[in-house]
């Protein structure tokens, strides 16, 4: 679906991706982890446009993505921010509505298909019943759930995500992360998305890619990539990971 | 009537309450009865047939009418621009006013004033040139000097356009001082005072505010996807690029043609977006009609009390929207119940 082929960005002198190439395949989740200041958050912006590539190319389907306008880009991937600093005075309609935008034309005229669209977005992301709400008056969970209803109504095949449980209580971690497996592996999406919980990323991830330094260290099945030794020399500091039980979760943790 | 006609609605009706009594009112007062028959003779085209009947035609057709009408599209012009420059900012303190838009097209016309243009025919014409040339040039410096590798952050645009405001501000007075002659005239000019009469003003600036204000209301969706910046933006489609050169274009071009005519009047910018968004919601597709809509009705009221509060003399309208708009404004904002209205 996306190929990430040799991508450099570089933050004027400081070189923030150096030569990452991965790819994305489509029914497929590929968790990015790495420390801070690893180039996460880089690599997601260099993706969906946000930041110009110093080299390398980004392509799905064989087209080059930067030849396309935004709003044909946006037809291809839509993306999930962290929820911070929403306009407070949106209601959840009117923001899901707003992930119609590629298809809304200038006069900003709804057709009936758009408000389909948004419709089931909130009706899979279980935000149907906050609909006549205001963003300001919404949970930091509500609002992440908005904001992939938002995704969703975009249509894309591709969908990126940075950081989405970061301000999230633990259940909710869990159902947003449950809600994009299914959508990876039932709606065939390809999911690209930041973690920063390993044990997240051992649970809902098929593939793993590792970003240390702006280079991508290693990328494989969690079981290949998730080991106590990389995990140690990724986050320099002694980690442990625990088999729960032979082909069952293993838990990551701090070594002893 | 379908709930989303009614804002619309109610808004129109005020409109064509407060362009009645503008008509109406003044140093000589027209009774509704005479209005009512001074129109239906111009349009059967009958003669008047007293002489009292010619004069009041004379102060409604040469005087009352093209002054409301000039009017009624500064206010809209100035409220339609401030609602533009509040969504592309996502700054409720954004007007015409803050990234020096107004003091440019203030310095251009009163340039073209210094080189008596408007003395002549086709000078009136060229105050409006000028002073859309001032607020573009004002601009594009700001927005040059804003620029960082190449985006603009909405902050470095602000203080930009405080900095040329006073600059351009600063000329202007310096101007005025030394065009002896027309300090007075393009004091009260500045103050806001509608200080030419007759239809070739209105003739001079509809052009700007018609086609400017027709792009800004296209530009309804775009604004309310801006709401959740730049990068979302652009992540969900929208050309940013493009939408703001286009939106501070043409809010520019109405800006200035608020201005050429109608000096600087403060306030009418910064409150009637506000004031929509606190009574019907800040849906750009809905907030830019009717901002457009209520701030020339609002105008209009300023320009009546204007016009009644020192008769004969009358006052700068700029100083009555100050004086009403804060405190009503505030009054308003007091009684807001809903939270997070911007």
């Amino acid at each position: 679906m996306l190929k990430v082929e040799n991508v450099s960005v570089s933050y004027g002198a400081r070189l923030a991706l150096n030569n990452v190439s991965l790819e994305l395949p489509a029914g497929s989740i590929l968790g990015l982890i790495g420390p801070n200041g690893a180039g996460k958050t880089t690599l997601l912006r260099a993706i969906c446009g946000a930041l110009p590539l110093q080299t390398g190319q980004l392509r799905v389907d064989g087209a080059d993505l930067r030849c396309l306008s935004s709003m044909e880009r946006a037809r291809l991937m839509a993306v999930v921010p962290q929820a911070n600093h929403l306009p407070p005075a949106f209601t959840a309609w009117e923001t899901v509505l707003l992930g119609r935008t590629p298809y809304i034309n200038w006069l900003g005229q709804v057709t009936s298909r758009d408000e389909q669209a948004a419709r089931a977005a909130m009706e899979r992301t279980h935000t149907i019943d906050l609909a006549q709400r205001r963003i300001g008056e919404l949970s930091g969970g509500e609002q992440q759930r908005l904001l992939l209803a938002r995704a969703l109504a975009q249509g894309a095949p591709i969908l990126l995500m940075d950081e989405p449980t970061t301000h999230l209580d633990l259940q909710y971690q869990y159902s947003l992360l449950d809600q994009v497996k299914k959508l990876a592996h039932e709606d065939h999406l390809a999911v690209l998305v930041a973690l920063h919980d390993l044990n997240l990323v051992e649970r809902y991830a098929d593939r793993v890619a590792v970003l240390v330094g702006g280079e991508l260290m290693a990328l494989g099945q969690p079981a290949e990539v998730l080991t106590a030794p990389l995990l140690s020399h990724v986050y320099s500091m002694p980690l442990s990971v625990i088999h729960t039980r032979p082909g069952g979760p293993s838990i990551i943790l701090p070594a002893g | 009537m379908k709930p989303s006609a009614r804002p619309f609605v109610y808004s129109l009706i005020i409109l064509a309450a407060t362009m009645l009594l503008s008509i109406s009112v003044g140093s000589v007062f027209i009774p509704p009865a005479v209005l009512a028959n001074l129109f239906f003779s111009h349009i059967s085209g009958a003669a008047p047939q007293t002489a009292s009947t010619q004069t009041f035609a004379t102060i409604l057709f040469e005087l009352r009418l093209p002054r409301t009408i000039l009017v009624a599209m500064t206010g809209a012009a100035l409220a339609g621009s401030g609602a533009s420059y509040q969504g592309l900012f996502r700054n409720p303190l954004a007007d015409p006013y803050l990234i020096g838009v107004a003091s440019g097209a203030g310095l251009g016309a009163v340039i073209a004033m210094g080189i008596h243009w408007p003395y002549t025919n086709a000078g009136l014409l060229a105050i409006p040139i000028a002073a859309f040339a001032g607020a573009l040039l004002t601009v594009l410096v700001v927005y040059e000097l804003a620029k960082v590798g190449k985006t603009v952050p909405t902050t470095n645009l602000i203080l930009a356009g405080v900095a040329i405001s006073s600059f351009a501000s600063a000329l202007t007075s310096y101007l005025m001082i030394n065009a002896t002659g027309e300090v007075r005239r393009a004091l009260v000019w500045l103050l806001g005072g509608a200080s030419m009469s007759g239809w070739q003003p209105v003739l001079a600036v509809l052009p700007y505010v018609v086609i400017g204000l027709g792009i800004q209301m296209a530009m309804g969706h775009a604004l309310n996807v801006l709401q959740f910046g730049d990068e979302q933006a652009q992540q969900l489609g929208l050309p940013v690029e493009w939408v703001r050169r286009v939106v501070l274009v043409t809010a520019s071009l109405t800006t200035a043609a608020a201005v050429s005519f109608s000096g600087i009047i403060g306030f009418i910018g910064l409150i009637v977006p506000h004031l929509v968004r606190l009574v019907w919601g800040g849906d750009y597709r809905r907030l830019m009609p009717l901002a457009i809509i209520s701030g020339a009705s609002l105008l209009l009221l300023a320009d009546v009390l204007a016009r009644v509060v020192m008769a004969p003399e009358e006052i700068p309208v700029g100083i009555i929207t100050a004086m009403v708009g804060a405190p009503f404004f505030l009054w308003v904002l007091r009684q807001a119940k809903q939270q997070a209205y911007w």
